[in-house]
């Protein structure tokens, strides 16, 4: 096992993905508890959608993806909180809304210019390889930024996530960090589907919540669960996407669905 | 100087009024009861209150060095969701949220307090267990210490012992009046059992769309409305 990490490690594009996507899986377990818990887990899909809407359009014009997905995913971010607090849409619907909006604008961008080649299966499945150099750089960097302002809102994040009305009758802006977990969240988004590919990336930000939210009963024993089981799950599938050449996403996701099985059962027994 | 001053106040929702010509004024240790029908207006007073909605017209004047961060609040329960993962330490902690003002995290005071609060509620030896596996009255308390980690010059409650049974209603208005009357802490509380309100109460706010009644309980039950509401009793 330690041999065939030294191995895979080895390989430069390799190591530079397990050290972005062990960061990304952080960056979305922490958020997922969040989004989770408040009703708000559809969000990481429609703003992956967006993000494939972006990374179609930046091809098309040629400029770096990442520089133009990341402002457009948050920009969505935001459009997709106020449409949902408008209450004349609601929010499932208005993500839904978004999401096949961006999703038909990135396919007529992609046949209209290079067609539907390996590039759009790509960022439809994601794949290790897509990650260069400067992405590599600057998806650390974000993801940092993610990790260190989500450690530092969490009694203001664990307060709106438990209870806004009581947050907002006491004097905290609900809002304010609503709009916070929400811009993170597209950023985590835009780094993660890269490597998870636009139609798995949600499921990094569902499954370690819906995981550990099987065992744990404190809202930190859920963060920390969720924040292991994520890189745990996200290592493990990488390692078989490279020793089964399988697409490293949906390796990923699998892995996830088996460990939350187990936690499931677990969690069946022990309250019988 | 009265703690909360309410003149002439009026909220509407889409332009149409729900509650208007509201007012009155409470000083620092009273107990208020805002009694009413279902729609009469009750919650979007609160809410008012809370500064969660704005009024359509009129005023709220905190008085007595009462700041906005320095409100309690016991909201009603069904507005919690059912399969929160949260430990009742965690829940309790958060009501100190408001007095943290740029800090990032609790400090030791923070929880202290917390744990003084759980102590005089009787829901210390359950503080590490789920909020969501306790039992009703467990939750109130629960919710009950968080909104006194908030406060302690005024609590809003709003109708804390809904869904309770008889055992664990008695306990939890005790606890309130036992609160309001040691601390000093003013007691602003939405309820639907009008008897239980003038037993407790200081005073009584009626609302029925509009301002029906405000005064002391004593006032009160010598009014025509409550003669009414109350039912004949000794008449």
């Amino acid at each position: 096992m330690i041999e065939l990490l030294g191995e895979m490690l080895s390989y430069h594009f390799m190591s530079r993905a397990i050290i972005v996507g062990v960061l990304v899986s952080l960056c979305a377990a922490l958020l997922g508890v969040s989004l989770v818990l408040k009703r708000f887990s559809m969000i990481g899909d429609g703003l992956s959608h967006v993000g494939f809407g972006a990374l179609a359009i930046a091809a098309a014009v040629n400029v770096a993806p990442l520089a133009l997905a990341v402002p457009i995913v948050i920009a969505a971010a935001f459009l997709l909180l106020r449409i949902s607090q408008s209450s004349r849409i609601k929010g499932d619907a208005a993500i839904a809304l978004i999401s096949s909006s961006a999703l038909a604008i990135g396919v007529t961008v992609v046949s209209m210019t290079t067609g539907m080649n390996t590039d759009v299966s790509n960022y439809m499945f994601g794949s290790i390889l897509s990650l260069s150099e400067a992405d590599a750089v600057l998806s650390i960097a974000l993801s940092c930024i993610v990790l260190l302002l989500f450690v530092l809102l969490y009694p203001r994040i664990f307060a709106v996530t438990f209870d806004e009305t009581f947050a907002m009758a006491t004097g905290t802006s609900a809002q304010r960090y609503n709009t916070v977990i929400a811009v993170l969240t597209a950023v985590t988004v835009v780094l993660g589907m890269r490597m998870m590919g636009a139609l798995l990336i949600s499921s990094l930000i569902i499954f370690p919540a819906l995981t550990s939210m099987r065992l744990c009963r404190s809202f930190k024993a859920v963060v920390l669960c969720s924040a292991i089981v994520s890189v745990v799950c996200f290592v493990v599938g990488m390692t078989l996407s490279y020793v089964l050449e399988l697409p490293s996403g949906a390796s990923v996701v699998i892995v996830n669905i088996l460990v939350f099985l187990v936690f499931s059962l677990i969690g069946a027994i022990k309250n019988h | 100087m009265a703690q909360i001053t309410c003149k002439n106040l009026s909220f509407a929702y889409d332009g149409q009024t729900v509650l208007s010509d509201i007012s009155f004024s409470i000083d620092a240790g009273a107990y208020l009861c805002i009694v009413g029908e279902n729609g009469s207006g009750k919650s979007t007073l609160m809410k008012g209150l809370l500064g969660l909605k704005s009024p359509a017209s009129g005023t709220i004047e905190l008085g007595d060095g009462l700041k906005h961060t320095e409100i309690g609040y016991l909201p009603q329960q069904t507005q919690i969701q059912r399969d929160f993962p949260a430990s009742v330490y965690e829940v309790v902690l958060s009501g100190r949220l408001n007095s943290m003002g740029g800090r990032l995290f609790y400090n030791t005071e923070d929880k202290k307090a917390a744990m003084e609060n759980m102590e005089r509620l009787g829901i210390e030896d359950i503080k590490d267990k789920c909020y969501m596996e306790l039992s009703g009255g467990q939750q109130q308390r629960v919710l009950l210490a968080r909104a006194m980690c908030a406060t302690k010059k005024l609590l809003l409650l709003d109708e804390p012992v809904t869904g309770l049974d008889p055992v664990a209603t008695n306990e939890m208005y005790n606890l309130i009046k036992l609160i309001n009357l040691c601390d000093n802490t003013s007691v602003i509380m939405i309820s639907h059992d009008i008897h239980e309100a003038v037993r407790y109460a200081t005073h009584i706010l009626h609302l029925g769309n509009r301002q029906l009644f405000f005064g002391t309980t004593a006032q009160y039950r010598e009014s025509d409305l409550a003669r009414r509401f109350v039912g004949g009793g000794r008449a």
